[in-house]
């Protein structure tokens, strides 16, 4: 093997590693894939109030795998996501979601980014408009010649 | 004139955000349960596993259940405050004894006190889930009428109890009395 090609091998092992090595819910849920998906979707957008920076899917905190339990029982209940979803809300309050809903507390939040790019277009505009009148003033100014600006 | 009042708005705005955010506590995640009605329990004693708590009979009169397990190190600093309280008699303390050991329960009950009125066991924190606790201790403060009034979540202190807890329960009595 020449050097690029065990470069690329290495690059490939660190980046393709790390995923099943950092998994903490090892266990499979649920043997039918398409409830393990769900199973699996909805514990990485949880937080875990525990550990505050992992999801319910990456924490070995024991309420973590209490949550997990709860996650599954209920999907293995027929749940929708959106009643597990419910179920956490009621609970924990809109920290425990990873995807924040827009509700009219945080509206502002929501708003900003538009709020300031509005701002921001408003701004430009202004500037060119001012730019394009002094521009305007200038080649008035220079039709007119050197000898207007004298007096 | 505006070129100077507008940068300075901003940064004093943004200095005032910065400020109050230094004093905040990140961890601090407010209840959702507050003023609303505490989740029902009935769950074995730890004194006596035949005999079980429920919240159902706690109803009619303020009172506090707080959560705490002998693996929990703010559980046992809160302990000798949480004896003191019991002892003043404002309100019962019910505990929530969470994912637990019973024997290991008892015996720290034995060694260091016991504040509460009834102790409920917990063992597959299936009721901490319902109550919103993710970190032990938590006190909640629950009204006659079953409502969560308050939540305090790290250890008990007299400064939090005098300042959080007495003034919501007299108001209880107050309304209460006011009432009849």
């Amino acid at each position: 093997m020449n050097t690029w090609s065990i470069r690329a091998v290495l690059v490939a092992l660190t980046v393709f590693s790390t995923g099943d090595a950092l998994a903490v819910d090892t266990q499979r849920a649920f043997d039918d894939p398409q409830l393990q998906a769900r199973y699996e979707g909805i514990t990485r957008e949880l937080r875990c109030l525990v550990c505050q920076n992992e999801t319910i899917a990456d924490s070995n905190a024991t309420l973590a795998v209490d949550l997990r339990r709860e996650v599954s029982e209920m999907i293995a209940a027929g749940k929708s996501d959106d009643e597990i979803r419910d179920f956490m809300l009621a609970r924990y309050g809109d920290f425990v979601l990873y995807k924040p809903r827009m509700t009219g507390k945080n509206f502002l939040l929501w708003a900003a980014p538009v709020l300031f790019l509005l701002i921001g277009v408003l701004a430009a505009l202004r500037f060119i408009k001012r730019r394009a009148a002094e521009a305007g003033i200038a080649t008035e100014t220079d039709t007119a010649g050197p000898e207007a600006g004298k007096s | 004139m505006w070129k100077f009042i507008v940068p300075f708005a901003v940064f004093t705005l943004l200095g005032a955000f910065l400020f109050i955010g230094l004093y905040r506590d990140p961890s601090y995640v407010p209840s959702p349960l507050i003023g609303k009605p505490a989740p029902e329990f009935t769950l074995p004693s730890l004194q006596d596993p035949a005999f079980p708590i429920a919240t159902k009979d706690l109803a009619g009169k303020p009172w506090v259940l707080n959560v705490w397990g002998t693996w929990c190190g703010g559980c046992r600093q809160e302990h000798e405050t949480l004896v003191a309280i019991a002892k003043q008699g404002a309100v019962p303390l019910i505990g929530l004894n969470w994912k637990d050991d019973d024997a290991a329960a008892q015996d720290w009950l034995r060694q260091l006190g016991n504040p509460y009125a009834a102790v409920a066991t917990d063992h597959e924190g299936r009721t901490a889930i319902d109550w919103g606790v993710y970190g032990a201790p938590e006190t909640f403060l629950i009204g006659p009428d079953g409502t969560v009034l308050y939540k305090h979540i790290a250890p008990m202190t007299f400064e939090v109890w005098n300042k959080e807890f007495l003034p919501r329960i007299e108001a209880t009595r107050a309304g209460q009395g006011a009432k009849s």
